[in-house]
Parts: structure tokens; sequence; C-alpha cells
């Protein structure tokens, strides 16, 4: 047995030595647990570890492949997200509502990964329910940042992010509402993309905000990101806002022979809003770097305008609480989840059981989603924020008429310290500006690694594009990370071996 | 003193025949041990999503085109947020600013003759679960068979001025839900549901503040909870009082109704469009399919009956009451002809439905079929059967149960049932009591009517009731 | 837009979430300053705007109408709180 440096083993190369048989799939699910164990009381990445479905799962891949069955996929080690429903498994959403919750079926895109062969580590921590930036919210603990533990690791798909920086899982799946997977991306160091909207089925998947969330992958380079995609988009009948589109092969423009101008023709469009005051200048200076690699790998620059996405931040903090002050309501403590020990009567247990339930800050979100739906509101808050969520649609609409992909910082700023925002919710908002506005409009987005701050911490850099150009955007990160190393840098200290 | 006005408005939930739930694959059939039909969806498990049902959206475009409505072509799926345990989600998908139908209106009979009562909307939603009050430990338990089955709201607009109307109303609207095959009806089972919106206002003045009755789970207690209402409502101003706007139970056991106070603490729905649903769109060549399929109509049918079959208004109603019924007419009628529908007509609202009644069954169930009578109206036209003799048939028909499918001609022989017409064999009866009977004979020629029904008593005892009572007349007569 | 205590705990109320009154004047607070940022939609012009429901324009899917779902009650009430003869158990309800 071989086994590459786990610390920064892409999917790729993994399904390669899984191929030329230097390694079976059993081997290398037990090196992945040994990982997540030795990292679990440091960086408390995962919430659930499933040892002995893993190793049933590597088995039945080497079978498989003795068989002469082959993927991507097969065979290669993942984790999913705790709010993907995983039959048989705890799935938590990282709250003690879901604490005890053992899932009674599989998530579509859990089938499909299933399908492809992989094999499940266990589940990653994320913020509570998915609502906040920092996995801070987790009611199993926060989780640390690998590259410096007293910083957060970004959120909410945090659990994710940690692990693949750390070597723990080679990828991960996230789900991103209002950018749940490309600002942990960033601030992990790692590659995530959320797809357009209905491109990943819902099924499975505990709903946040139902019209914007969507399921996407997590991994060390946009080439794995490719793969998993691949895996786990395509329609399905059981979301009825699942696109019916043909089947897609996300990694189709990644084996284009190298080139010198790889991105030839390529126009980025770059809004002044994602270069103004608020952005951290070792972020510009990063994202300023990139700009230039690219631009030396053929591709020009042209200046666009978003003049809304300004109004981002209270579009979404009016649609996404409302949404799910209603998608919360079936945890009522009457069919499944927590349920008070104590209380009067109906009404009683009820607000018991979700005032237990629910942390602070979901708590918080429901009031407000509560409030904006309520009589007399509806028509000043959540009209008003569908009818600018429209006009922010629509500046990108127009953007793409004179670009083909929108670059600029995932996050104004690299991982803060832990506890440096949870007193303040508002600034960690306000944080998010950047990567709303691609689940508002529903476009693809994703992030990639560009750099590094001072201080350690890593920078990524976001590109977004029409509807359906996934394939575009995993091309230009792929030949942006064949001339660059950012993505391959690994966390000192998660090296185990 | 001004006369006092009732003004009701009906809002009517009629659980739709699909196989399978509104958002889920779940099955709709009734009485499954609890829980049993509830899925993954209608259990509101975390993550699931609903998808609609195309037969339910059908059914719905079917009563709107029967009511005459505008068929939206783009309606939206909302959601309806309230804690209850038998609301599995915490909120109902139903529809709020746009629903499917739109319009439309019913026209009904009343004993003051025809009214059109207009029709706001009818939209689609699920049903929630049921709450089983027994006690369970102390508890109550939660049974979700029921939940997510697909129910049409239909609104009317404050168009009936009597619990009589009302009644007659909702009656029209459950013969049409069934007629045009969307609900079965059942009333017992919760298929067709009412809440009235009740208030009262003397001539003249502006509407008064309504009360909404539910529970209304029969036309019978439809007509005593509104009556109740109405006296409730005009004793309390009488009094001094007001009228508050809340929702009432009806209690069937003391005929009253009475305040729900738990429904009345805050109510705010929250109304958003779902998320999870895109506009339901509803094409033009869908609407032109619907139509193309739609069964005649009972008031097309009535108007065709009177036209066609020259039969009275009255029984044309009574014929298309159900489409069961008016097609069980139709098909005795093509085999018995059109000249002869009359005699049909008499069948069917006379002993045939007087047996429907007495066994409390439907037509659906009756064990005469449309060909049996048609057969039995046939031999008491051609004189094989008496009126008597018929009636003697029907009832062993009905005996002999549905499946039996007993000749008829069997049956006359069998009983012997078969009238005496030939001309020479009751000649011979009349010779042989006139013979007999020289005394009463003398009465009828000294102009004793009674002496001449004595006689035709006398044949028709020897013939053993069998003798052709217009042709032992006539013999008779001549006779004499 | 300022949210009285009152107002909070009537919301709590809709949304089912007990809150303590030692709780109100922070949570106040922060949702003072949520709708604070939130309020800068009113200065928008959308006038004429057709409100965004939907990320895709997509048309409602349409199931076929057939029964796809076998029992699973076991296996669903498993996570459970409290069943009895296959019924979920809550408070009494009172009508």
């Amino acid at each position: 047995m071989i086994l590459p440096d786990l610390s920064r083993a892409t999917v790729a190369e993994l399904s390669a030595g899984l191929t030329a048989r230097q390694f079976s799939s059993l081997e290398l699910a037990e090196a992945y647990l040994a990982r997540i164990a030795a990292a679990q009381p440091t960086l408390n990445a995962f919430v659930t570890v499933d040892p002995d479905g893993a190793r049933a799962a590597a088995k039945a891949a080497d079978t498989a492949r003795a068989e002469g069955k082959s993927g991507a996929l097969l065979g290669i080690p993942l984790a999913q997200k705790d709010l993907f429903m995983t039959e048989g498994l705890r799935t938590t959403c990282s709250s003690k509502m879901l604490a005890n919750f053992v899932a009674p079926y599989d998530a579509h895109i859990v089938t499909a990964l299933k399908q492809a062969g992989s094999v499940l580590l266990g589940k990653t921590a994320m913020d509570e329910f998915a609502m906040g930036s920092s996995t801070e919210t987790s009611f199993f603990g926060v989780v640390r940042n690998p590259w410096q533990p007293d910083a957060v690791p970004g959120g909410s798909s945090g659990g994710s992010a940690a692990a693949v920086a750390a070597g723990l899982t080679p990828a991960a799946t996230g789900s991103d509402t209002g950018g749940s997977i490309r600002q942990p991306a960033s601030f992990c160091g790692i590659t995530g993309i959320k797809p357009t909207y209905g491109i990943c089925s819902r099924y499975g998947m505990v709903a946040f905000a139902s019209s914007l969330d969507q399921a996407g992958p997590m991994a060390r380079s946009a080439e794995d990101c490719a793969l998993l995609l691949t895996a786990m988009a395509g329609h399905d009948g059981r979301d009825a806002t699942s696109l019916p589109r043909p089947k897609e092969d996300y990694s189709r423009e990644l084996a284009t022979p190298p080139s010198a101008k790889p991105l030839e023709g390529v126009r980025i469009g770059l809004p002044d809003v994602f270069f103004g005051d608020g952005v951290d200048a070792p972020v510009v200076a990063a994202i300023e770097a990139a700009l230039v690699e690219l631009c030396a790998l053929g591709a020009t620059t042209v200046p666009v305008a978003l003049p809304n996405l300004g109004y981002s931040v209270p579009t979404y903090y009016v649609l996404a609480p409302a949404e799910a002050s209603s998608n919360l309501s079936r945890f009522d403590g009457v069919r499944y989840g927590h349920r008070a020990a104590q209380y009067n009567d109906l009404s009683d247990m009820y607000q018991k059981t979700r005032a237990e339930g629910f942390g602070d800050e979901v708590k918080r979100r429901i009031l407000v989603g509560t409030y904006v739906l309520s009589h007399g509101y509806y028509d000043a808050y959540y009209l008003k924020a569908q009818k600018v969520r429209r006009l922010i649609a629509d500046d990108f609409q127009a953007a793409f008429a004179q670009c083909d992909v929108i670059l600029g910082p995932t996050v104004p700023t690299v991982a803060p310290l832990l506890g440096a925002q949870s007193q303040d919710p508002i600034k960690m908002y306000l944080n998010d500006i950047f990567t709303i506005g691609a689940n508002l409009a529903g476009l693809p987005a994703m992030s990639v690694p560009c750099g590094f701050a001072p201080n350690g911490l890593p920078v990524g850099m976001q590109l977004q594009g029409p509807y359906f150009s996934e394939a575009r955007l995993l091309n230009i990160a792929h030949r942006f990370q064949q001339a660059t190393d950012w993505h391959k840098r690994t966390p000192k200290g998660m090296n185990h071996e | 003193m001004s006369k006092w006005e009732i003004v009701i408005g009906l809002e009517t939930h009629a659980q739709l025949s699909t196989k399978s739930k509104m958002f889920s694959g779940a099955s709709t059939a009734f009485g499954a041990a609890p829980n049993t039909q509830a899925c993954a969806v209608d259990l509101a498990l975390p993550g699931v999503l609903p998808v609609a049902n195309v037969g339910a959206v059908e059914r719905a475009i079917r009563f709107g085109l029967a009511v005459g409505a505008t068929i939206n072509t783009t309606s939206i799926f909302a959601r309806k947020n309230y804690f209850y345990p038998d609301l599995p989600k915490g909120y109902q998908i139903s529809q709020y600013e746009v629903p499917v139908v739109q319009g439309g209106s019913l026209t009904i009979t009343t004993s003051a003759g025809q009214k059109t009562v207009r029709l706001t909307r009818a939209h689609l939603e699920e049903d929630a679960g049921k709450s089983l009050h027994e006690d369970f430990h102390g508890m109550t338990g939660i049974d979700l068979n029921r939940a997510g089955t697909p129910l049409l709201e239909i609104v009317t607009e404050p168009d009936m001025a009597s619990a009589e109307e009302a009644v007659v109303y909702a009656k029209a609207l459950h013969a049409l839900v069934r007629w045009i095959g969307i609900c079965d009806g059942n009333m017992q089972e919760g298929s067709f549901r009412c809440d009235a919106n009740v208030s009262v206002r003397r001539s003249g003045e502006p509407l008064g503040t309504r009360c909404e009755i539910k529970n209304l789970n029969s036309f019978r207690f439809m007509e005593k909870a509104i009556e109740f209402e109405v006296h409730r409502q005009i004793e309390l101003i009488e009094d001094g009082g007001k009228v508050v706007q809340e929702t009432r139970l009806f209690d069937p056991d003391i005929g009253e109704t009475r305040s729900m106070r738990s429904k009345e603490d805050a109510h705010d729905y929250r109304y958003f469009p779902d998320p999870d649903l895109p506009p339901l769109m509803i094409g033009d060549d869908w609407i032109a399919r619907v139509q193309r399929e739609m069964p005649e109509l009972p008031a097309a049918m009535a108007a065709r009956f009177i036209a066609d079959y020259v039969l009275p208004a009255y029984d044309a109603e009574q014929l298309t009451a159900s489409l069961a019924f008016a097609r069980y007419f139709e098909t005795a009628t093509n085999i018995v002809g059109k000249a002869n529908a009359k005699i049909v007509a008499n069948w069917m609202l006379g002993e045939l439905s007087a047996a429907l009644n007495r066994h409390e069954i439907d037509i659906e169930n009756a064990p005469i079929s449309p060909q049996q009578l048609a057969a039995l109206v046939t031999r008491v036209q051609d004189g094989t059967l008496s009126n008597k003799g018929g009636k003697e048939v029907f009832e062993a028909l009905w005996q002999s149960g549905k499946d039996s499918k007993n000749d008829i001609d069997a049956v006359i022989a069998e009983r012997s049932l078969q009238q005496i017409s030939d001309e020479a064999a009751l000649e011979k009866m009349v010779d042989d009591v006139l013979a007999q009977n020289p005394a009463i004979v003398a009465e009828v020629r000294a102009g004793k009517e009674k002496a001449f029904n004595s006689l035709v008593g006398q044949i028709m005892k020897a013939s053993r009731g069998k003798a052709n009572p217009s042709q032992v007349n006539v013999l008779l007569k001549k006779k004499l | 837009m300022a949210l009285s205590q009152n107002e909070i705990q009537r919301i709590a109320y809709l949304a089912r979430i007990k809150i303590d009154d030692a709780m109100l004047p922070r949570l106040q607070q922060q949702l003072d300053s949520i709708f604070e940022m939130i309020d800068a939609l009113s200065k928008i012009n959308t006038a004429g705007v057709t409100p965004m429901a939907h990320a895709q324009p997509l048309a409602l899917p349409l199931r076929k109408d057939s029964v796809a779902e076998p029992d699973r009650r076991d296996h669903y009430q498993q996570a459970a709180p409290a069943v009895s003869d296959g019924l979920y158990l809550v408070p009494k309800v009172i009508e």
C-alpha cells in the first residue's frame, strides 16, 4: 500500500491511485478515519463519524472494482454536511432540535453520491440550520479553522470546509443560501461551487430558505468540484424546483489540452462594488494578483455595474428569515426531534420545545421572518424585498451582456477570530455582501483560493457566471489552478503521517 | 321596525377523488389504520418537498368549467402558517391571492323559484390530519392519514338569504361535484364539508358582522345551525348587544352554535407564495381537453329530457339528481323507446326510488339493472303483466339481488304472473261466472253499478287475478 | 422601525417560541439593529417591478396521480417523542 499525502491529496489523484491498485478503498477509508479521530479534538469538524458504515461502503467499492466497475468517485471517501438526510445515520443540522434524529431516508444528492460508489465518512458540523457565517452557532461546539485554530472556519458549511482543508476528507458537500459554501471555502483555502439554483435537487436537504438554498461540492480543486458536481447534479422529480435539464459532464472543458493562453477570449467583469472601501487590503492585494495571473492566461477585464448589489444584504435578511420562519415550523416536538420535558399544555409544549431546541441565532431569524410576513408588514418588507431581488437579478443579467464571468473577493476579509463577531450579528451579516447576490439571482458562483493575508489566512476569489455556466466557471478556475499553487498549500500541523 | 334580512355565504371543502395526495404519492383511501398512509412528505420530515398532483388540478379545472368560471392560466400556491398538531408542516399549502378558479355561478331551484348563487372562487389546498380526542393516556392522538388529501375550497358570494337557500345550494353543489366526478360527496367520511358565514341586518342597512359556523357535516345540521345562528344574532341585536366576528362550532347534540375561542387567539396566517412550488400554469389546450371530456351537465340534460322525451319539468329534474340516475334512465329508455320514456320515469321515480330509499342504497348498487327495468316496462306495455304483476316482478327481481341477472320472462313464468289476455279463454270465464250468478246478473240489468263490480271481482278471482281487467270489462259490458 | 417588547412577545407567540422577559431588552436591541439595516430597502424605487419569488422562471411540474408510497409507519415513528396505537400523542387539544 502506497498512500499519498492525504493532507493534500485530491479526488482525482486518489481515484487514479485506486484504479492503479496502489491502495484499496478500505485502506483509504481507514486512513481518513484515523486522521479524523486525530483532528476531532482540536478542529471539531464532524458531528458524526460513521466508521462502520464507511468500512462497509469501502469494502463494497473494492468488491465492485474487483468486479470490473470503475468511476471517478468509486471508493472515494466523502463527508456530508449535516443537513443532508443520510438514512440510518444521525442528521442534526447542528441543532439540539435534531440532536438525536436518525434520518429515515437519503437525500437525493446522498443517493447520487452513494450510487457513484463514494464512501461516506461522516457528517460535518455547520451553523445551526445553516444560519450563520462562522459555524459558531453549532449545538455541538465551535469548529476551528485548520489554518489558525483561534479563527473561525466560516459558515455555515464550516465543518466541511475545515475537514477538506485539514485533509480529513478529500471532498465534502455543502449548502449555500447566502454564501455558505463559498465563504467557508474562502476562509479555509479550498474550492467550492454553488451551482445555478435548481441544478442539484433539494430533496432531503433540510430547508433554510427554499428559494435560495443550493447544494454544491467543496474540495481541494476545481477539477474535484467538477467530478462531484457531475455526480450530484441532475433532475429530480421529487423537487418541483429541480430543473429538467439533461445530465451534464462538468469536467468536459477541463480535458482540453493546456495552452499558453487557455483563457483567451474570456471577458472578466469587474464591478467596482467588489473593490470598495470595505474590503481589507490583503484581500484586495490577493485579488489583484489573481487578476494579473488570469490576464496572463489570456483573459481580459471589463468594468461592469451592479448598482443594486449594495441592497442584497437587507433583501436577503428579509427573504431568508421569512422562508426560514415557515420552513422551521415543522420542528414542533410532535413527530420527531426535541420535545420539552415539562409543559402545561399544547401551546406551552410548542413554545418550550422550540425555545429549548433552537439556538439564539435561529430564534432571532425566525422572529425576524415571522415579523416581516405578519399582517400589515408584508408589503413593506417581504414584497418590497422580492422586488429588490428582481432588480439585483436584472443587474446581473445586464452585466453578463458585457462579460463572461464576474470576479471579486468572495468575502471582504479573511477569517475573523472566534467570538469576534458573535456579539455583533449585523457586522457578520454585512460580510455576506459579495456572496448573497448569486443566491438572490440564482446564479452559479464559486470560490477559488488565490492567496494569503500576512497573518497566514487564506483569501478566496469569487467567480460568478450566467445561468448554467458551471462548466465554464470550473474551467476558468482549473486553468488558474494549473498556473498557481494556492490551492495546494496545506495548513501546518495537518500532516498527521 | 323594519324586517330582518339574512345574509349567508358558504365555503365548501370538497375532497377531490384522486388516488394519491395533493403533494405526495401516499394513498387517500379512507379508513386505513392510523398513520399508515402518512408518508415522509405528509409527516413533514426534515428535507421533504411537495410535488403537485395533476389529477387534483384537472378536477379543479373540471369544476371551474362546470360552473362557468374563469380558469386562471397562472395561479400561485401559498403557505398559510399556523401551529396545530394535525398540521405537520406548521403551514397549509393553499392558494391565496391567485386561485385556480375564479368566479362562476350555480343556479338553484328553491320553493320560491330559481336563483343564481355567484361563486367568488375555488382554490386547491391540502387537508389537515385528524386529532382524536378520546383519551390516550390523557393526551390527544394525531392521525395524519388525511393530511395532504387534496381539497377544492369553493367559496360563494354572500348571496343566500335563508337557511333553505343555503341548503338547496349545498345540495346542488354536492350533486354537481359528484356529477362531474371530482368528489365522492361522502359527508359521513368528511369528503364534503361546509362552513357558513352568517350575518343579519335590517332591510336597507349595511352588512352586519358575520360569524363563521363550522362543522356542518350534514344538510340537516346546516339548516338547524343557520336557523339557530340567525335567531341568536337577531335576539342579541334586539337586546341591545353586538355580534362579534368569530368562529362558532355547531353542536348537533344540543342544536346550538358556540364560540370556538381556541381558533380566535392571534390569527395571523402570514401567507406568502410557497418557494417550493413554482406557479401553476394551465394551458388553453388542457382547458379545451377537459371541456371536451366534460359530461353533459344536469341542467342541460334536464332540458334535453323535457324536449326529447316530453317529460314534465319535475320528472326531468328528479331524473338528473345524479349522473348515475340519469344514465340509468337513458339506458332503460333507449331500450323501450322514447314513446315509453314517461313510463320509465314513473317506475324510476316511484317504485325504484322508494326501494332505494327503503334500503338506503345508491342507484349504482341497485339490484335491478336498467335493462331489467326496460324489460319489465315492455312486459307491462305489451299486456303480459298487469301493473300489479309488474310490481310483484319488480319486488322479485329486487330480492334476487344484483348479480342474479334474472330473465324477466322466467320470473313471470315461475310466478305465473302472466296476464290472461286470450279472448276465448276470457270469454269462457265470463260466461261461467254469468251462468253461476243469475241473481247478480239480474241486479246489473236492473241498473245496479255495484253489482257490475261484483261480477268483475268474481271473474278476477276465478282467474286468480290474472285476467286482463280492461278486457274483462269490455267483455262483460258486451255480454250484459 | 423599533419593535416594542409587547410586539416581540406577540411575534414570539406566533412563532411559538418562549422568550423569557429577562432576554427581552437584549433581543429588542438586536432586532432593532437588524430592522434598521433592513429599512434601507424603503429607499429603493421599485415602482412597476415584478416581485421575484423564484430563482428560475419554471412552471409547476405535475405528478401523475398514482399511489407510490408504501406504509412505513413503524420506521417513521421510531423518531417520535410519544406514540400509542400508531398515533402521535400531544397534550390534550381543547377546541
